[in-house]
């Protein structure tokens, strides 16, 4: 009879925990695990201490998010109910996954704690929403606020830049995830992974993943070089994290050169969206010193602009 | 008035050394098929088709426009949300949308938005919202939910009114403080009335999910009539 405890220094160990799965002594310890549905077991495993490898390495989850995933989804794509399931939250969800998204826990993958085979569609729609309108309204006072007081300065909403906010950054959340999700399930098919997420799984984490932005969009008002940049740079940091750590258990296992490119590929795409948004909404804040007039040949005075 | 049935049966019947043989025989049956009728509804004697035309309509705009008070004093009554109709919102759609013409600059990628933007951003947006209260398990009509915001949107067409007013006295920083007041306490106005119906239709602990899109929308709105400047 195998007891707690050694089951939990097996369970360390990637090759032993695919014995342990497939040993049937070890299916009498872990009878309770299968049958409790998500909800319980959330509260559930945060009491148990035994949590944080079986997080990063989902051996416990994945058998079961394929028993639950049958049961969940089984109503026809083209019935309204279908789509209902992927709005299956409730508001303290939504603010338990945000708030795991702004302050990730190093070791803690955000899909194994927060989603839990539960992925819901309203946190990345909304929150990709709330980016759109918050990057264009930001980029428009902080425009407003670095050219206030020059002669010739004109206010424009730029309404313009709402549309192209919107394409830009649904299109980064969707079809990125989509691409990954491609990847993950061609390398699946060479190498056997642990842990494989599902595209819904994917769009969460990364829908979730650029809350931080919301917060850094709005402080990006402040016209310093330097204050946007730091910004940019802890943001990124934290976003950045909550991805690595989700995805590097699934590329962990195959070659070593394709799980790093993968894994920093993500995060340099990353990092080109807020480069790119910092650069395209938030005009440079211009220098302090004003702009000195010179009187032309013909008579007319001529400004000039410093930058 | 009484029926006859008659029910037509067919008894086997076996003959020695010969295989089975059907006889019909006619079984009557008979009953009482009563049909209620009661004494004539005053809508028999005189349909809405025959009545003059100006009542017609008159009927309507008095329904749309005890719509308008409601949003105005918002209180709990179900007028709103029983007898929907669309008129009331695509006339503030389309007067917002014509009060936000004109607000252009040199080159048209920076200007305001365009007549069509403005449309498809309350339309869509009223009916987003409605797919997500739904989705988030929300027992409220489709149409009942798109007049409802729709409607609310009368605080911030008033704002906006309000706003092109003040711009024609001047465009200083008191006529813009002025605006940003108006605007608030317009925007405060349409989230709350449009809360204040929504709300009971909601799973209870969801009610912050389907209020914060509601929010977004007035506030994206309410943007749009903050920034307008006249050429």
């Amino acid at each position: 009879i195998i007891t707690c405890p050694v089951l939990h220094l097996l369970a360390e160990f990637d090759d032993a925990a695919n014995l342990l799965a497939a040993n049937p002594d070890a299916t009498t310890i872990s009878i309770d695990e299968p049958a409790e549905t998500p909800k319980n077991q959330h509260s559930r495993l945060q009491e148990s201490g035994r949590e944080e490898d079986d997080e990063l390495l989902g051996t416990d989850d994945s058998d079961k998010t394929e028993l639950l995933a049958g049961q969940k989804k089984s109503a026809p794509f083209w019935t309204f109910e279908y789509y209902q399931t992927f709005f299956d939250v409730d508001t303290y969800q939504v603010l338990d996954r945000i708030k795991g998204s702004v302050f990730p826990v190093p070791g803690k993958n955000f899909v194994r704690l927060y989603i839990r085979s539960n992925p819901d569609l309203y946190g990345p729609f909304w929150i990709c929403a709330t980016l759109v309108f918050t990057i264009a309204v930001s980029g428009n006072l902080s425009n407003f606020f670095i050219h206030l007081g020059k002669p010739t300065y004109h206010y424009v909403p730029q309404f313009r830049k709402v549309s192209i906010a919107a394409t830009t950054i649904y299109a980064y959340a969707w079809l990125v995830p989509l691409a990954l999700w491609g990847f993950l399930m061609w390398r699946n098919t060479k190498v056997m992974n642990i842990v494989s997420y599902s595209f819904l799984e994917i769009v969460c984490v990364y829908g979730y993943s650029l809350f931080i932005y919301i917060p850094t969009a709005i402080l990006w008002i402040i016209p310093q070089k330097v204050v946007r940049w730091v910004l940019m740079i802890f943001s990124l940091c934290l976003s950045g994290s909550v991805l690595a750590m989700t995805f590097w258990p699934a590329v962990r296992d195959d070659n070593r050169r394709i799980a790093l490119a993968t894994v920093g590929t993500v995060i340099l795409l990353h990092a080109l969206l807020s480069v790119g948004c910092l650069a395209y909404f938030f005009d440079a804040p211009e220098l302090d010193f004003p702009a000195p007039i010179i009187p032309a040949h013909n008579g007319t005075t001529v400004v000039t602009k410093s930058r | 008035a009484r029926a006859s049935v008659s029910l037509k049966a067919f008894r086997t019947v076996q003959f020695a050394g010969l295989t089975d043989v059907s006889i019909a025989e006619d079984i009557p049956v008979e009953g009482e098929i009563t049909v209620p009728v009661g004494p004539h509804s005053p809508e028999d004697d005189y349909s809405t088709l025959d009545e003059p035309v100006k009542d017609t309509i008159m009927r309507d705009l008095k329904a749309v426009g005890k719509k308008f008070v409601h949003v105005m004093y918002p209180k709990k009554s179900s007028t709103l949300l029983r007898d929907w109709d669309l008129w009331g919102p695509l006339v503030l759609c389309v007067s917002l949308a014509l009060m936000l013409q004109g607000g252009s600059a040199d080159s048209k990628d920076d200007g305001g938005p365009q007549f069509a933007e403005v449309f498809v951003i309350i339309w869509f947006g009223a009916v987003v919202i409605t797919l997500n209260s739904k989705l988030l398990g929300g027992t409220i009509s489709f149409f009942q939910s798109l007049c409802v915001l729709g409607y609310c949107v009368l605080p911030l067409t008033v704002a906006m009114l309000v706003c092109r007013l003040v711009l024609l006295a001047g465009s200083g920083t008191v006529s813009f403080i002025i605006r940003l007041l108006v605007v608030l306490a317009m925007f405060a106005w349409s989230t709350l009335a449009s809360t204040a119906f929504l709300a009971d239709s909601q799973p209870p602990n969801r009610k912050a999910l389907v209020v914060y899109p509601i929010f977004l929308f007035y506030f994206v709105i309410s943007w749009m009539i903050l920034t307008f400047t006249p050429q």
